[in-house]
């Protein structure tokens, strides 16, 4: 019996998720006295491929090639899926991150198992097999009981710990059984923004809102963000309004986000906006309003105009980050 | 053309969220119940392609009666047609089999979904719904064009963008920026009153996963307010307090 993790790789490379998966996967192999198997895809060099032993993979399976440079849903999903079914692997762990969100819906239907997404709970076996996940966008949890022998789990990313549990690097390349029919869609560009932290990893993001008058003054964002190594977001109305990208929208219709630290600027805080950041772990609100939503929501606030006081804090982190 | 776009039916996003039955069942007592933002835009993509190259548009929709203000709302905007499968969508297996068990015989050029439900937030229907019928599925697709049978597409990756393409048929995922959600105007609101609306009766359909029970994030401690005129110890606070940055 064994339990697979999918270890997603960018360019020949794990990011922290992957490891978190593994971690994740290791632990729960440990409950069940399972070996945990990593499958890589794509093209990881072997010195890479042994870092997920440090987190717990008993086996490392490598499957490498031109076909699979690119990331391919349906090929990907299938190759996880045989590995699972080679390996007699009856919990599939992936992150559920944009290209896990792409995979793991299809290895459930290839191997007709349940899956839970957005999972933020290790599994409680004591009645049935029950896992909790963020729902209405964070304003709620639900417990979920997967049915089916085989059980799939895309977790959801900062979520869970890295446990560092050094095992000898067994890495065994594969084919994942894969034939040039599997790869229907075709990749023409990959476009990867360099040099900035993507929203969805970042472990702080400092936000800004209409209080901020216009996206001339995002410097104020900008410049905080900079020094603190963090990542920029917006509220709704400023990316409708076109100030900022779309992708820089969270809240319940933009990306759903939970860093260690999310600094909101002249963001009343509404609902909608609240749901998308409100398990973040440490909330700052900057609000000139004293009645601003946001306030009930944060942990530390200050009532007072953006403009005032953002500089005094932007000099402070300077001094604090040298 | 002939394009399925699925819409689901959510609550409003400035619905406060409770449960009933001792933790076990959504309390819509109240709640304004809307079409799934994501697959109103799904649906108005589907709308400009077959403006533009002739075609239908079909919708479907896992959910009882309640359901059907929303889905003559989908063929206010433009659908030609709906499809309401009549079960209560107790899980996206259950919602994606009933799906591909309508759309197996009938065609499909191109299904679109939501990224995800804001309710449930799983973005799993796509996904399933493409293994299930045998063809790929792109998720969070920002831009589709279609011509001479491909699509050409760009979607969301994990810090950037991707763009590829993919002969039809397909499933893809919408994500904010596919276009501008379509308002009704009055012909289209008296014209669904006359359109098409199919109830079919569900498949039998695995039980692979249940809700068993909901729960409220616990409430913050309480905001600890700082002096405007003393912003400076916010840096110190999260430093030392709270050991953030």
């Amino acid at each position: 019996m064994s339990i697979l993790v999918f270890a997603e790789s960018i360019d020949g490379v794990f990011k922290k998720s992957t490891f978190e998966a593994v971690s994740y996967g290791s632990e729960v192999a440990k409950k069940t006295s399972a070996t945990c198997v990593a499958v890589s895809i794509g093209n990881v060099d072997d010195s890479k491929l042994a870092e997920l032993a440090n987190y717990g993979a008993d086996k490392i399976i490598s499957i490498k090639g031109d076909k699979v440079a690119n990331f391919v849903a349906e090929a990907y999903a299938k190759a996880i899926a045989n590995v699972a079914t080679a390996e007699g692997s009856t919990i599939i762990v992936i992150s559920n991150t944009y290209s896990g969100k792409s995979v793991s819906p299809r290895v459930a239907a290839k191997l007709n198992a349940g899956i839970a997404s957005g999972v933020i709970s290790y599994p409680d076996t004591t009645a049935g097999f029950n896992v909790r996940r963020a729902v209405f966008s964070g304003k709620a949890f639900a417990d979920v009981d997967v049915k089916t022998a085989v059980k799939v789990l895309a977790i959801t990313p900062n979520t869970f710990d890295l446990v560092t549990n050094n095992k000898p690097a067994n890495v065994v390349a594969a084919d994942g059984g894969l034939s040039d029919a599997d790869f229907v869609t075709q990749t023409i560009e990959v476009l990867r923004v360099t040099g900035k932290i993507p929203l969805t990893e970042a472990e702080i993001v400092v936000s800004g809102g209409r209080g901020l008058k216009g996206p001339e003054n995002w410097g104020l964002i900008e410049d905080l963000a900079g020094i603190l190594g963090a990542a920029t977001a917006c509220s709704k109305p400023v990316s409708d309004m076109d100030w900022r990208p779309h992708s820089e929208h969270v809240g319940q219709t933009g990306i759903t986000i939970k860093p260690n630290l999310y600094i909101a600027v002249g963001i009343s805080g509404a609902i909608q906006h609240l749901a998308g950041v409100s398990s973040s772990k440490v909330i700052v609100a900057i609000n000139k309003d004293p009645e601003a939503p946001f306030f009930k929501a944060a942990d530390y606030g200050i009532v007072g105009d953006a403009f005032d006081v953002m500089p005094k804090i932007i000099e402070a982190a300077k001094k604090l980050k040298g | 053309m002939k394009i399925l776009v699925c819409v689901s039916n959510v609550p409003d996003t400035t619905t406060k969220v409770t449960f009933t039955d001792n933790n076990t069942k959504f309390n819509t007592a109240g709640v304004q119940f809307i079409i799934n933002p994501y697959d109103e835009l799904a649906l108005t993509r589907a709308l400009e392609i077959t403006e533009k190259q002739g075609g239908t548009v079909t919708t479907i929709t896992v959910g009882l009666a309640d359901t059907d203000a929303s889905i003559r709302k989908a063929l206010a905007i433009g659908a030609n047609d709906a499809v309401r499968v009549n079960a209560e969508p107790t899980s996206a297996y259950f919602v994606a089999e009933q799906i591909a068990a309508y759309a197996k015989d009938q065609g499909f050029d191109l299904i679109l979904t939501g990224r995800e439900s804001i309710d449930y937030n799983g973005g799993q229907v796509a996904g399933l719904l493409g293994e299930m019928l045998g063809i790929p599925s792109v998720n969070v697709v920002t831009k589709i064009d279609v011509e001479n049978g491909v699509a050409t597409m760009e979607r969301d990756i994990d810090g950037g963008r991707e763009k590829l393409s993919c002969k039809l048929p397909l499933v893809a995922s919408a994500q904010k920026e596919l276009t501008e959600p379509r308002i009704p105007n009055m012909r289209g609101i008296m014209a669904a009153r006359t359109k098409p609306l199919t109830v079919v009766e569900p498949t039998s359909g695995d039980v692979t996963s249940l809700t068993v029970g909901f729960d409220l994030p616990a409430a913050k401690g309480g905001v600890k307010l700082i002096p405007a005129d003393q912003a400076e110890q916010l840096i110190d606070l999260l430093h030392n307090e709270a050991k953030v940055i």
